[in-house]
């Protein structure tokens, strides 16, 4: 059974069952990444402990050029 | 000129050598990024926090080109137009990097990228208070600057103009009254168009330039990225040097004495 998620605006379905597991699925590095669900920050040392559930709202950053 | 060689500034604890730091965007490719960066020397960069393209995981990215463990990134909150958006920004940027100095700016309107003091007021105290080092993007206001040091600023950082407009420092009385009155570096951050502005800023007293698009919209950004480099080494040694004060007329350089 997959998860409705959101994930940088964008409606996915997934069948991961932590955020580790969704950012590898994505093909993310998670040392190069930030996540925060549903307004708040998760540590990356806990992204391999965080349960995804339905309906969770995930931002996921990482750094870019800017001035 | 061993006390050249030894001219050094500190923010926040960290010490530096280089008075420059560059922005990251608006370059052609990461590759001229990083070229560029190498000519100007500079020892701190400026990087924005954005989503991840999930459709495109692969796309080269910043960090492949400039590595964080050489350089010092200072992740800006670029784009905030309120104090909320821009704590959110900078506490994913800490996350994703591990860094605690950051740039502070929050804009107030799109036209200008005027800061929005009040905003940016907010922004420093909650920042401060969870353990951010913020260097802060201001008005060219000396109280403002004052009120953003005794609420935890780490540098303050007053615009010379407006961001991307290349015009050069407009206010140089205000910007010397701010660093006559910091106890924190100061920084021009924006509106610097060419060499001779960084140099300008520097002979202020400033403690160092924070600039992008001069350097990024150059037609030869690497070539202009060691101008800059060599202005703000210029300007500041003529600060340290103490210029020779003007006169109304002219003053011969040749002894008058012995003339045939």
């Amino acid at each position: 059974m997959s998860l409705a998620l959101t994930i940088n605006g964008e409606p996915r379905r997934s069948l991961a069952v932590t955020i580790a597991a969704l950012v590898a699925e994505l093909g993310l590095k998670p040392e190069k990444v930030a996540v925060e669900r549903n307004g708040v920050i998760v540590p990356r040392s806990t992204l391999a402990q965080a349960a995804l559930a339905d309906g969770d709202v995930l931002e996921i950053v990482h750094f870019v050029g800017g001035g | 000129m061993a006390e050249t060689d030894a001219d050094t500034w500190t923010v926040a604890g960290r010490t530096f050598r280089s008075r420059l730091i560059v922005g990251t965007g608006k370059y052609r490719d990461f590759a001229q990024n990083a070229a560029a960066l190498e000519a100007s020397g500079a020892e701190i960069i400026t990087v924005a926090v954005r989503r991840v393209n999930v459709s495109d995981p692969n796309a080269p990215m910043l960090t492949d080109f400039i590595d964080p463990n050489k350089v010092t990134y200072l992740p800006n909150t670029a784009g905030c137009f309120t104090a909320d958006e821009a704590i959110r920004t900078l506490r994913l940027a800490r996350e994703a990097g591990g860094w605690d100095l950051v740039k502070l700016e929050v804009l107030g309107e799109a036209r200008t990228l005027y800061p929005d003091m009040r905003e940016t007021l907010k922004a420093t105290e909650v920042l401060v208070a969870e353990g951010f080092k913020p260097m802060v993007y201001c008005v060219d206001d000396p109280i403002a600057a004052k009120q953003l040091e005794d609420a935890g600023a780490v540098a303050i950082m007053p615009l010379g103009a407006p961001i991307g407009s290349g015009l050069g420092i407009q206010n140089r009385v205000t910007i010397r009254l701010i660093v006559e009155g910091a106890g924190v570096p100061v920084l021009v951050d924006a509106g610097v168009g060419t060499a001779s502005d960084a140099a300008v800023a520097m002979e202020l007293g400033c403690d160092g330039v924070l600039m992008n698009t001069a350097i990024a919209e150059a037609k030869e950004p690497v070539r202009m990225a060691r101008a800059m480099k060599l202005a703000v080494e210029a300007g500041r040694d003529a600060y340290l040097a103490g210029r020779m004060a003007t006169r109304k007329y002219a003053d011969p350089s040749s002894p008058l004495a012995g003339l045939i």
